[in-house]
């Protein structure tokens, strides 16, 4: 009972930490506004953070309340749909290669950071019915993998130093 | 700063290394080839298409030079000006706020297209005669 509340709080405190992190993304002005959608992707330390210490299950609740917080506060339903599809082709990209067990947390979490891309291009695809996008792929995917790695080396940093105490 | 310290993580971290480099190396040439794909097999076009969030809103030919103004918006109040000139075609001004569609390159080739984000217009170029463009939506 007190282990569940224990988690239930934590899990409580990492959603707010992904959506801090949502929104300080915001706030940084674009870095190359030629193409739009290239992010750094910050909530997903938090969410690759709980994937390593809570599991697949944990992860996902915590993305999907935070997709739904974060769009509701600042986004519209384009945004929210562009979130979903990102943020759950990312997570299960990334919880495969995790079970699979031959990437470090920067390997996989490069894939969720690509994966998160290639979700919202699909999605734009399904949207705005063109398949011409698709070309948008080999600019997100080189920015998803820069940000990916630096993505990884935090949440690697955070599961290292960030003691969680399992009784 | 001890970087002993930071790498355990996982065990075997000189492997995984390897391993994360591998796998981006393959991720990053996988997807190159699949845009550069996308990017060289079509040909030139000679219809444009304008659609405004989904519904098409006009088809212009590429043939015939003339300035198209799309407007958009609750009130009409958002505007793309549309180009066509020497069988190309582009987004001379636009009051969207981030101007991407504006500052994106004239297209001419089958299946090219200027998006514009905050209006929802998508510009696509196309083919009428059938057979020579193959269907990659459905």
């Amino acid at each position: 009972m007190k282990k569940k509340s224990q988690k239930v709080a934590f899990l409580g405190l990492c959603t707010a930490v992904a959506m801090v992190l949502a929104y300080v993304e915001i706030l940084l002005p674009p870095l190359f506004s030629a193409v739009p959608g290239i992010k750094l992707g910050l909530p997903n330390i938090a969410i690759i953070f709980i994937l390593y210490h809570f599991g697949l299950p944990s992860a996902a609740v915590v993305s999907f309340v935070r997709i739904v917080a974060v769009s509701l506060l600042f986004g519209n339903p384009m945004t929210f749909a562009y979130s979903v599809a990102g943020g759950f082709l990312s997570l299960a990209v990334m919880a495969i290669l995790k079970k699979l067990d031959f990437l470090s947390m920067v390997g996989v979490s490069v894939a969720g950071g690509v994966m998160h891309n290639v979700g919202q291009i699909l999605m734009a695809m399904l949207l705005l019915g063109t398949a011409e996008l698709g070309y948008y792929l080999i600019v997100l995917s080189v920015t998803g993998t820069i940000s990916g790695v630096f993505v990884g080396l935090c949440g690697s940093f955070a599961v290292k130093r960030i003691f969680i105490k399992k009784k | 700063m001890n970087h002993e310290k930071i790498q355990p993580t996982v065990p075997n971290g000189g492997r995984k290394l390897r391993n994360d480099i591998i796998f981006i190396v393959i991720l990053l040439t996988v997807l190159s080839l699949a845009g550069l794909a996308i990017f060289f097999f079509r040909g030139e076009g000679d219809t444009v298409t304008v659609e405004v969030d989904g519904a098409v809103w006009g088809v212009y030919s590429l043939s015939e030079d003339r300035t198209i103004e799309i407007y958009t918006g609750s009130a009409g109040e958002a505007l793309n000006l549309l180009v066509i000139r020497d069988g190309k075609a582009y987004v001379e001004t636009a009051t969207c706020p981030d101007g991407i569609c504006a500052a994106h390159r004239p297209i001419s080739h089958e299946g090219e297209s200027i998006v514009c984000l905050p209006h929802k217009v998508v510009i696509t170029v196309s083919t009428t005669e059938s057979g020579n463009s193959p269907d990659i939506v459905a």
